[in-house]
């Protein structure tokens, strides 16, 4: 087995490998091409076996399965994730940006030494890594140009297809010293939130609001649009952090997925975590002042005017 | 107990803005307080109020410019700041590593138990210094918290972990640790105007590179900006023209037609 150029590990919880893995087999493959060399995955806790089955797609050279804990814990994926790299010598060590990957990449990167650039939505190399990322929430896109031959890169989510096919990757065991009871930070469980009256992901038309509101009593509006369109409400984060709606109206990463016939997205300006919860709706409808949100991107009709000014008028059309 | 937070001033773009070079033109930028960072000081602020920490110090890596920033951060009840910039830090993209050079320092000085961190600075939005300083320094850590139960006795916090898909991680964390916050964690408090009078007396310590036996090379880090740029619009939306009745009328046609209210 040559040194990998591609490291790539795995995320996986409660049993399921998550989309974001497959992904990271494009990236990986993709990048593993530009430096040249074989494209690695490493799988750490649970059932390895499966998972490495299920990672086997085309273009993985090698996986490596380390059958050491079951759930997620970052001082195992640390320490896994080092021993590994000292083993086999991977230019670039590639996660997945979840709330689990910069939950331990970065120490990783630091404990090795490494440069670690996160959220990546394209990568390229020649003699030198270059790696396109978002600032400014999402405004602008920025290249960064990495100096040295080790890296660490966090990727995002959904920028990559996922890989398929059938590979013939080796799969190894490897054994690390690491023990999941000498971690410092114990998962005790976990707790599904967002429950509730309401199931917005069960609603054929959602009218979803975000910051643009601006004030809690304004909700009344959208309630009030909701009704007339026989409608379900539903919001971005910053409705539910202020306490303005509870968790189970949350459209998001981090709150729901849907798939209604019809999401109205209002004052919503469409960042990448929001979209992540929503992109998959049949029809996305919506209403912002700056045409530049990124909502407009994946939206089939736009206005791009004052929700104050549409929404009483869409209200008086229903009514 | 003493709680360390950091926090930073984030440059925000408005509508309308140029980008010079490689990065946005000065003018149009302004500059507030990391929304996440918001959350960091409330939660440190309420272990004090609670007895809980003796001392909470609000730790910035910023110009001179940043004071009004991290005076926030005092008129919302932080004891104290410490405020790091040097000239050769200007011209630098602080890379993660080179930020956690800087903090470790006043890590060092200070010696808190327990450090608080947001999840990420809206600009930049790397999303990764608090686990990095975690690992520099020794501490045990976690990343994206929205509950936090300090049981100090015992040594350790009970946290809530915000995982994707809706399902939070109960973990249980050994001290001393840093905790990068998630917004939602507390409900931030407005600056009282009595908070406001009292931070204009409280002290900004501020550290330059000598002060904290950095040199200039320590902060040439590993990544260099080659070229920044707006997007393109991948739009194909059909955007509804007309003042805001014709365009509602079109589009509640358009929602009909779709099966809304049908």
């Amino acid at each position: 087995m040559a040194d990998p150029a591609v490291l790539a590990v795995a995320e996986h919880r409660r049993g399921e490998l998550r989309d974001v893995s497959f992904e990271l087999l494009t990236a990986g493959r993709e990048l593993a091409d530009a430096i040249g060399g074989e494209l690695h995955v490493a799988v750490i806790s649970g059932d390895v076996e499966a998972h490495a089955d299920a990672l086997n797609r085309e273009g993985v050279d090698a996986i490596h399965t380390v059958p050491v804990g079951e759930e997620f814990d970052h001082t195992v994926y640390q320490g896994a994730v080092e021993e590994l790299v000292d083993a086999h010598d991977p230019a670039t060590v590639l996660f997945p940006n979840s709330v689990n990957g910069l939950d331990y990449a970065p120490a990783v990167a630091e404990s090795l030494g490494v440069p670690l650039v996160t959220d990546a939505i394209d990568v390229a190399y020649d003699d030198e890594l270059t790696v396109t990322r978002e600032q400014y929430g999402s405004k602008v896109e920025t290249t960064l140009a990495v100096e040295g031959d080790r890296y660490a890169l966090t990727v995002r989510g959904g920028e990559w297809p996922a890989a398929d096919g059938t590979g013939d990757a080796v799969v190894e065991s490897f054994t690390v010293d690491v023990d999941p009871a000498d971690s410092g930070a114990r998962v005790q469980g976990y707790e599904e939130v967002g429950g509730g009256d309401v199931d917005i992901a069960d609603a054929d038309v959602l009218v979803s609001v975000g910051r643009g509101i601006e004030e809690e009593d304004n909700l009344e509006l959208i309630f009030d649009l909701a009704e007339a369109m026989d409608a379900t409400v539903s919001s971005s984060r910053p409705i539910v952090d202020n306490g303005w709606l509870p968790k189970n109206r949350q459209v998001g990463q981090s709150g729901k997925v849907v798939t209604p016939d019809v999401y109205l997205a209002i004052g919503i300006s469409g960042a990448v975590q929001h979209v992540a919860g929503m992109k998959g709706a049949e029809t996305i409808i919506a209403i912002n002042t700056d045409p530049n949100a990124p909502i407009f991107d994946i939206a089939d009709y736009g206005i791009v005017g004052d929700l104050f000014d549409v929404v009483p008028e869409l209200i008086d059309d229903f009514e | 107990m003493k709680v360390l937070v950091t926090v930073k001033e984030v440059a925000e773009v408005g509508d309308d803005f140029a980008i010079e070079g490689t990065d946005i033109a000065e003018g149009d930028l302004e500059y507030d307080l990391n929304e996440w960072d918001d959350y960091a000081i409330e939660a440190g602020v309420q272990l004090a109020e609670a007895g809980v920490a003796d001392e909470v110090v609000a730790l910035t890596i910023g110009p001179e410019r940043s004071e009004e920033t991290i005076r926030m951060a005092l008129a919302k009840g932080a004891d104290r700041a410490v405020r790091v910039w040097d000239d050769a830090i200007e011209d630098a993209f602080l890379d993660v590593e080179t930020k956690v050079g800087l903090l470790e320092a006043i890590v060092d000085e200070e010696e808190p138990d327990l450090v608080l961190s947001g999840v990420q600075a809206a600009d930049d939005a790397f999303g990764a210094t608090g686990v990095a300083l975690a690992d520099r320094i020794g501490f045990e850590h976690a990343a994206v918290v929205n509950d936090l139960d300090l049981d100090a006795d015992a040594g350790v916090a009970n946290v809530r972990r915000e995982l994707e898909g809706g399902v939070e991680e109960l973990t249980e964390v050994d001290m001393p640790a840093v905790l990068t916050v998630q917004t939602g964690l507390n409900e931030p408090r407005y600056a009282s105007l009595r908070g406001i009078r009292q931070a204009q007396r409280k002290e900004i310590a501020t550290r330059d590179l000598a002060d904290i036996g950095l040199s200039p090379a320590d902060v040439d880090g590993a990544l260099t900006v080659t070229e920044m740029y707006e997007p393109e619009s991948e739009s194909d939306a059909e955007i509804i023209e007309g003042d805001a009745g014709e365009a509602a009328g079109r589009l509640t046609e358009v929602l009909r037609e779709k099966g809304v209210d049908a």
